[in-house]
């Protein structure tokens, strides 16, 4: 008897579960421009799409699964893998060993695999919602002449505090290194990352190639090793949100996500200056399904499934529908849109030399490991 | 006769080819980088290098010690309860094995970051000490928090060789030696200790090995501060926008060879135990 209890309780245990799984389901169904320019015979074929983690609206809460969206609309299968930064993302292409159709790299990542000839040059008349790309973002100086990319997503780094921590509101980065949040300070635990902070507010340039500038920024950066609590990516969210740090640079998107959790937290970007990026959809050289990718592209740039994206990453859009699209809750938000835009000095990171990188690496390794 | 030899390689090809193209040939790329420049030609300099570079150096005599303070803890800790455990009804037994059990159970990654949850500045433990108004702790980012987390997570791995050895020592030799006139700790030392030591060195290595490799751990716990060799090497393939495969692979190769030695010195010191067929596992 108590067996068979046990046994009725498992099975409706289980298919509760199938239950809410099903009552979970996310939204596929999306209206697009052009119902026709996705009539295609590519039935069957598979497209590998490698991004960023978290990057894409992914259905869960009801919103837009923009991957299996597009599968229905077009019949194509999506392979949709993530990767944690542009270094990892560019290990894999170089490689060789797997061929992708689609990356989302960053500004100096582009213009690194661009003159390596690891991207193919994109075919714009394939793609008719490239019209709605603001041109604020063309003619940059990774792809000056507009050939290999399409952007996606643009973000600004800015220093996030909480404001029963802090003494004063910071307004430099000059706080990283305040005595008076000895071990509330988190960092980047990425070189390039770091290293910007101590060049920015040394007043140095970020994209230098002179080694003593870089040693300069090193020297700086040991300076801060006694005050911070540790050096975090993806970490920063649970420890800002919990309050376990009082100071962090991250990004401006990711700020607007751990501001629902923990309203105490605050944001600026510093006076002396601070890192942009615009994340570009490229297509890999060796990419197979050429066409099929064109037309993800396309997809990706509709407007409902750009407001999905932008609602669901929290960046800044560079697709004006987007912008201007009535359901955009984030329009004018004040992080992401500011209206002081052009008054904040902003820095794109370029693609350094192999010396120099080398050599920033090497000081970063005496930065880390003491 | 031929027949059946032929049959039997036949039987054992899968095997052979599994380990050859999953254990050899990645071990063949391993000491092929840590052996090469960039560019593909042979040297030694990757060796030199890791030799010779203060902060290598620093990582690695950091990693070494970690890792035998983790096993001494978990070998006194471990001992004691594998003792008392044997000593229980057999229903305790299997209770206490399946505690022991359990959180391996769960994935190493999921409970290292719970910890790591728990013993923060806002965590469970100083969210407790402020409700009785003391002050909060800062655990995390020192030496002793990694290895407790290594201790925590290994500790399994000590205690259920030694508690098979000593469950498998023979009940007559204990009361043989009472009859004799030696007392319960005489007993301990001069009986279950010297037959349960294949168990314990066991339990050293398995203890050891993970533990001198650790990555995830260190991080976790040190907020990326304290490196150890393993988040190194994960820096040297992965992090670092000059990705340098082939210090990588000599790290590897480096950290291979401590396992293959301590591994060898463990055996030697198990040697002519056979009998009680302890023995290392790995």
């Amino acid at each position: 008897m108590k067996k068979l209890i046990c046994v009725i309780i498992a099975v409706l245990l289980i298919s509760g579960l199938f239950v809410l799984s099903f009552l979970g389901e996310s939204n596929t169904e999306v209206d697009v421009v052009d119902e026709k320019y996705y009539e295609n015979d590519f039935k069957g074929i598979e497209l590998n799409v490698f991004n960023w983690g978290e990057y894409i609206s992914d259905g869960s809460e009801g919103t837009l699964d923009v991957i299996a969206a597009f599968e229905k609309k077009t019949g194509i299968k999506v392979n949709y893998t993530t990767y944690e930064s542009n270094e990892a993302m560019y290990a894999k292409i170089k490689s060789g060993s797997v061929s992708y159709d689609i990356i989302i790299p960053s500004d100096y990542m582009i213009a690194r695999m661009r003159t390596e000839g690891l991207l193919k040059e994109i075919d714009y008349s394939k793609i008719p919602n490239y019209q709605f790309i603001d041109d604020r973002y063309m003619d940059a100086y990774f792809d000056p002449e507009n050939k290999y990319t399409v952007p996606y997503s643009v973000g600004m780094v800015g220093l996030i505090y909480n404001k029963t921590m802090v003494e004063e509101e910071p307004d430099s980065w000059g706080a990283m290194w305040d005595e008076r949040y000895k071990g509330n300070i988190l960092t980047f635990n990425n070189s390039r990352d770091a290293f910007a902070i101590a060049q920015f507010y040394l007043g140095l340039d970020v994209n230098s190639t002179n080694k003593a500038d870089w040693d300069k920024a090193a020297a700086k950066l040991k300076e801060q090793n006694p005050l911070l609590q540790g050096r975090v990516m993806d970490e920063v969210f649970n420890k800002m949100e919990a309050g376990n740090a009082a100071l962090a640079p991250y990004y401006a998107g990711d700020y607007l996500t751990m501001a629902d959790v923990n309203p105490d937290l605050g944001f600026v970007y510093p006076k002396e200056g601070t890192n942009i990026f615009v994340d570009s959809m490229c297509i890999p050289s060796n990419s197979k399904n050429y066409e099929a990718a064109l037309m993800f592209i396309n997809f990706m740039l509709e407007p409902e499934v750009g407001l999905a994206n932008a609602e669901y990453i929290c960046y800044a859009t560079p697709n004006t529908e987007v912008i201007d699209h009535p359901d955009y809750s984030l329009a004018g938000n004040e992080i992401l849109y500011p209206e002081n835009q052009d008054e904040i000095k902003t820095e794109y990171y370029h693609d350094l030399d192999d010396e120099t990188r080398k050599y920033f690496e090497k000081l970063w390794e005496e930065v880390i490991i003491n | 006769m031929t027949k059946a030899k032929s049959g039997q390689v036949a039987l054992n090809a899968p095997y052979l080819l599994w380990a050859v193209a999953f254990i050899v040939v990645p071990l063949i790329f391993v000491a092929y980088y840590a052996f090469t420049t960039a560019d593909g030609g042979f040297t030694f300099q990757n060796i030199i290098t890791f030799f010779t570079h203060k902060q290598y150096m620093t990582v690695f005599w950091r990693s070494m010690l970690y890792a035998l303070w983790a096993t001494l803890i978990c070998l006194l800790i471990a001992y004691p309860f594998a003792y008392c455990m044997s000593k229980v009804n057999m229903s305790s037994q299997r209770m206490l094995m399946l505690l022991v059990m359990l959180p391996m159970l769960m994935n190493l990654i999921v409970r290292t970051y719970s910890w790591q949850q728990i013993l923060e500045r806002n965590g469970l433990i100083n969210k407790l000490l402020e409700s009785i108004g003391l002050e909060p702790v800062q655990f995390l980012g020192n030496a002793g928090v990694i290895i407790f987390g290594m201790v925590y997570n290994y500790l399994p791995f000590m205690i259920l060789p030694i508690y098979s050895s000593i469950s498998k020592v023979d009940k007559s030799l204990l009361e043989a030696s009472n009859d004799l006139g030696c007392n319960a700790f005489g007993t301990v030392r001069r009986v279950i200790l010297p037959m349960s030591l294949p168990g314990i060195l066991s339990g050293i290595t398995m203890v050891f090995v993970p533990c001198v490799s650790t990555f995830y751990i260190s991080r976790q716990f040190s907020d990326g501060n304290i490196k150890m060799i393993g988040d190194v090497i994960e820096d040297k393939f992965y992090r670092s926008s000059v990705p340098d495969y082939n210090i990588g692979a000599t790290i590897s190769l480096v950290l291979m060879l401590i396992i293959l030695i301590s591994l060898a010195v463990v055996n030697k010191f198990s040697d002519g135990d056979d009998e009680s067929g302890g023995g290392v596992v790995i």
